[in-house]
């Protein structure tokens, strides 16, 4: 069946550039996937450029200068479909840990000329600006799943992107607990799944990298984590990584220290 | 397949030798052979080798939300307590292709079947998880709709059961009455014996398989000082630290407003690993894949839980949105509602859910709690009718 080929735009933000590689990462795929849209904006993967608007815009990186703010609009504008994807378009990224401290005052001891330095005091997630159709959580995405993302919009179904915890996917995939096996401290009880248990599988605890899940009772596993030996200190900064300005994290970590 | 009720053979008796003759001569038969083994610091079910790949010295310890592997000093081939996950993962995978569709001008063709896998050896299956087996064959095939994926791989095993020599710290399968001795369910049944003199199996067939198979290894009767040695081990398994009141836990159903349930609540993470470890739990979602083209559609079935948002998603939202309705559906259903369901409780006592809980949640416990009011009830009533049974003579 013929199709039209719908138009692709990758955007980015203030952000590492590591989830539009998991793009490039695709390998394979990518190639499969020219073949079903066409790349209209990827600054990363090529200089050839095609006006908006756009059937579905990929974005990385959060929201961090009035730049970002105006440039966010107008990619919302140009878009049908707005998909977030990584921790800084989903939660304001690790560089959102300056919203937990005085930015004028970073300014003034880094730079030379503060001056020059138009900035917000917040690194904030796309969806605080504009509506988002959907978020792909991670830092950095799963390839996997950006691909399901872009084949279930291109075949108009649902994407089979599950919103419950990390500890399901632990569990389907025969990993055995790191946390009651041996002691580790690990958020995945918390965070969603999706990552491919990347962390459990290699006798790590999961940092959240893919956010708080549907329903995440951080206090619960604090006081565990505690039990298991961690100071409030150290509760604190397993909350505050990746997903820091996430909500569920951020009142998390803001009740030790 | 399994099923005859009692043992078949007199008992026979075999040195590890013998064990590594019996997994070859399954291995000859084509079984896909699965049993206990160390990995990632725990004993887990996995494909087996030869005798060489059981947990040979290694136990564990287990309390709620923490396990950990011990040494022995008697060199015990299953001196652990259980997997970290039952036989479920083999007899019902986490993933199973349902179909696989192809699109074929206005409408599609639906493509043949994978071809079966090989049949399954189960190597060292527990009482309880014989009694959990035996409830999802219920599940899957005891109604009108058999699932013949799960009848078929049952139907194609063999297994070995292997009695328990002692109870785990969450074990409580003599409360539930499932275990530890086990009586049904077989094709072999074996004890682990081990004293100064001598490291066996006593080993017995519950089915013409298993005899045929015990045949083969040509080992002789076992003495009277066996039999008594394997039937101390499986007596002294049955001294368990954890208990459940079976019977008032079928009533939980009857406090959906305890206040313990907002209790339990603010400690249940949500998590869903209860679920995953239960060897009852059957629940599953349905999820639709498709190729970039658009061409090549596949139906899938995975493992879901309770736990979930989506689980009771309907039309217009989820209906079970906060914890307390979550571990509530969870914990009335495995004891108070599979009675209705199934006709018997949905929990063999395994104490699985209890250690793999992250944050060590109990269900005995809380059946308990919760149930507390009404026992206690129940038990003055039958004081009463005691007296007023003697004042009756
Ligand atoms: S290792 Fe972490 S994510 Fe996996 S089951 Fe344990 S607590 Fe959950
Ligand atoms: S286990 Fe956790 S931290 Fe590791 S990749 Fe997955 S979500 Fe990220
Ligand atoms: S409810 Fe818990 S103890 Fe009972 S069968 Fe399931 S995992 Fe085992
Ligand atoms: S307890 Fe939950 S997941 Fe398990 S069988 Fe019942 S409804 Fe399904
Ligand atoms: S009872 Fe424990 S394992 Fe089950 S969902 Fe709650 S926290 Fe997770």
């Amino acid at each position: 069946m013929a199709r039209n080929k719908p138009k692709l735009a990758v955007w980015k933000f203030s952000s590492c550039d590591g989830c539009q590689l998991s793009l490039i990462d695709c390998e394979d795929e990518l190639l499969a996937i020219t073949e079903e849209v066409r790349i209209s904006y990827f600054l990363e993967a090529t200089r050839k450029v095609e006006k908006g608007p756009y059937d579905v815009s990929l974005v990385e990186g959060s929201i961090t200068t009035p730049h970002d703010i105006k440039a966010i609009r107008d990619v919302r504008k140009q878009s049908k479909v707005l998909v977030t994807i990584g921790a800084c378009a989903t939660a304001g990224g690790i560089q959102a840990l300056r919203n937990f401290r005085n930015v004028k005052e970073y300014i003034q001891c880094v730079y030379a000329h503060p001056e020059y330095i138009d900035t917000l005091t917040t690194s904030t997630a796309v969806s605080d600006h504009v509506p988002v159709d959907f978020e792909l959580r991670g830092c950095p995405i799963d390839k996997h799943q950006l691909l399901e993302v872009l084949n279930a919009t291109l075949n108009g179904r649902k994407p089979n992107i599950p919103h419950h915890s990390q500890c399901i996917e632990c569990k389907q995939n025969n990993v055995v607990c790191r946390m009651v096996a041996t002691g580790t401290p690990c958020l995945g009880p918390v965070t969603q799944a999706g990552c491919g248990t990347l962390c459990p599988r290699h006798d790590r605890g999961c940092y959240g990298c893919f956010g708080p899940m549907e329903t995440p009772n951080t206090a619960a596993l604090a006081a565990h984590l505690k039990e298991l030996g961690a100071s409030g200190r150290d509760v604190q900064r397993l909350f505050r990584s990746f997903n820091a300005n996430a909500e569920a994290f951020r009142k998390e970590s803001e009740s030790h220290g | 397949m399994p099923g005859v009720d009692a043992s078949i053979t007199t008992a026979v008796v075999f040195d590890r030798g013998g064990l590594d003759a019996l997994i070859a001569a399954l291995k000859a038969k084509g079984f896909h052979v699965v049993g206990p083994r160390v990995a990632d610091d725990a004993v887990v079910y996995a494909d087996l080798d030869a005798a060489s790949d059981l947990p040979a010295g290694w136990g564990d310890e287990q309390e709620g939300g923490r396990y950990r592997l011990t040494r022995r000093k008697d060199g015990a081939l299953f001196g652990y307590t259980s997997g970290v996950q039952g036989w479920k993962r083999h007899l019902y995978p986490p993933r199973q292709k349902l179909f696989a569709a192809r699109r074929d001008g206005q409408g599609f063709a639906i493509l043949p079947p994978d071809p079966p896998a090989a049949p399954l050896a189960l190597i060292g299956v527990r009482a309880c998880e014989l009694a959990a087996i035996a409830k999802q064959a219920k599940v899957f095939g005891d109604r009108d709709f058999a699932d013949p994926g799960y009848q078929g791989r049952l139907a194609s095993a063999f297994v070995v059961a292997v009695e328990c020599g002692e109870a785990g710290g969450t074990c409580f399968c003599a409360a539930m009455g499932t275990g530890p001795a086990v009586e049904t369910g077989f094709d072999i049944k074996m004890v682990e014996v081990i004293d100064k003199a001598r490291h066996v199996f006593v080993a017995t067939a519950g089915s013409a398989a298993g005899a045929k198979v015990l045949d083969g290894l040509k080992a002789p009767a076992a003495a009277e000082a066996d039999k008594a040695a394997a039937a101390a081990r499986v007596a002294k398994a049955a001294k368990q630290a954890k208990t459940l009141d079976a019977k008032a836990a079928a009533r939980l159903k009857e406090h959906p407003d305890h206040a313990r349930w907002d209790d339990v609540a603010r400690r249940c993470m949500t998590c869903g690993n209860c679920t995953m470890v239960c060897p009852t739990c059957f629940c599953t979602t349905v999820e639709d894949t498709t190729d970039l083209k658009g061409e090549h559609a596949e139906r899938w079935r995975n493992w879901d839980s309770c736990f979930t948002i989506d689980f009771s998603y309907i039309h217009g939202g989820a209906i079970r949105t906060e914890v307390k309705s979550r571990y509530r559906q969870w914990i009335t259903h495995k004891l108070s509602t599979w009675h209705d369901q199934f006709g018997s409780s949905g929990c063999v006592g395994c104490g699985r859910c209890i250690t793999w809980c992250p944050v060590g949640i109990d269900i005995t416990a809380e059946a308990t709690a919760i149930t507390e009011g009404a026992r206690k009830a129940a038990a003055g009533g039958s004081k009463k009718a005691a007296t007023s049974g003697g004042k009756g003579r």
